[in-house]
């Protein structure tokens, strides 16, 4: 399966957390490199999404609806800093 | 930023945009508007309740509640077929959006989030329906008449493969400081008088269409995800800041 980027995480994280992230600058909890969230490695199915890291492939994001409620696992993410001014 | 949320949209017209896709123009009474780049999550409901959702890029912006995206036919595909065969005008569909920050364009010189800095110019680059939100970014360009050097650099298989040829055209033979610079590289077939014989696009080819490194130019790259992965490497290779280039994959084969 092809995988598309982080842009696509962009609605189901703006359903839970009611902003959009894929500005924000996330870190790696395993490899330690940072970039945005729109630049992670997004794997979709009909169960939800994958995003891993683009420098080391580790999971940095999981995001799933289960009975009409989405849940997202961000374990893999060392921090989210607010999107850079460039 | 306006709050994304889900709206139930009705479908005001539906047009050929190429022999394999379709221009969807969706009335939304309650979107509040998007900036020019965002997209949004389409979700169809079958009638025994089973759920499909695709992201859709945008490729109007600014504050109506006209919405238009144009969708290009995935052979065998769950979704897009539907949308390109199937729906009509009066159709409705629910639409989650507007979404994404880091992928839009705001007038002024400046990328999401930043100061204006009139100086340093535009380059798009597109991929077949990866022109889609380029083109927002095109017109709104063209519409606040944005004194932001502007090039769009666009992959397209045929001449009948191009997608909002019209619009890419008045764009392209603008006044002046507006004017968008635009460069179609047909992969397939050329037309007649073109400026090279169809083949894909190259390093070289980038280098020689895009804006040079030393203008600095703010890159973004949307097609297919091998596509957006190529350009995007030589452009680092050729020496471009990886943060001046921002990226969106629409998956593919
Ligand atoms: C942020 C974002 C914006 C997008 N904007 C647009 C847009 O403006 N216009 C547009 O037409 N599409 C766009 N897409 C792609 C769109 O979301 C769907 O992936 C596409 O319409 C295929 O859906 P489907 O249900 O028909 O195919 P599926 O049933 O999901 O897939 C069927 C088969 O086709 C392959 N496939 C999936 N997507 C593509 C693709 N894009 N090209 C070729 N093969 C594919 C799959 O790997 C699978 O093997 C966008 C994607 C993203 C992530
Ligand atoms: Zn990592």
């Amino acid at each position: 399966m092809q995988h598309v980027d982080g842009n696509a995480l962009a609605g189901d994280l703006a359903d839970l957390f009611g902003v959009d992230l894929t500005a924000m600058i996330a870190s790696c909890a395993h490899c330690g490199a940072r970039g945005p969230v729109a630049g992670l490695v997004v794997f979709r199915t009909a169960m939800g999404s994958v995003g891993r890291c683009a420098h080391c492939d580790a999971v940095l994001v999981v995001v799933v609806e289960h009975e009409g409620r989405a849940r997202a696992s961000l374990g893999g993410l060392r921090a989210l800093e607010a999107a850079p001014v460039q | 930023m306006t709050r994304a949320a889900w709206h139930v949209a009705t479908v005001a017209e539906v047009r050929d945009e190429t022999p394999t896709a379709r221009r969807l123009t969706l009335e939304v009474p309650t979107w509040p508007g998007n900036e020019a780049g965002a997209h949004l999550d389409l979700r169809l409901t079958a009638p025994d309740g089973y759920q499909a959702t695709r992201s859709y890029s945008i490729a109007s912006s600014g504050d109506g509640t006209r919405v238009v995206l144009a969708v290009a036919e995935v052979p065998e595909g769950e979704v897009s077929p539907f949308l390109v065969h199937d729906l009509r005008a009066g159709d409705q569909l629910e639409v989650h959006g507007p979404l994404g920050a880091y992928f839009v364009w705001r007038p002024g010189g400046a990328a999401a989030g930043a100061e204006a800095s009139p100086l340093r110019p535009v380059q798009l680059i597109g991929a077949g329906s990866g022109v889609v939100p380029l083109v927002a970014m095109a017109a709104a360009h063209d519409e606040g008449a944005d004194a932001t050097p502007f090039r769009l650099l666009y992959s397209v298989r045929t001449p009948a493969d191009v997608f909002f040829a019209d619009e890419l055209r008045a764009f392209a033979e603008a006044p002046a400081p507006t004017r968008l610079g635009l460069d179609l590289v047909y992969t397939r077939d050329a037309p007649a008088g073109a400026a090279r014989p169809p083949g894909r696009l190259t390093p070289d080819l980038v280098a020689e269409l895009a804006w040079p490194v030393e203008q600095r130019p703010r890159i973004f790259i949307c097609g297919p995800t091998p596509f957006v992965e190529a350009v995007a490497g030589w452009l680092v290779a050729a020496g471009h800041a990886p943060e001046a280039i921002r990226t969106e994959r629409f998956g593919g084969a």
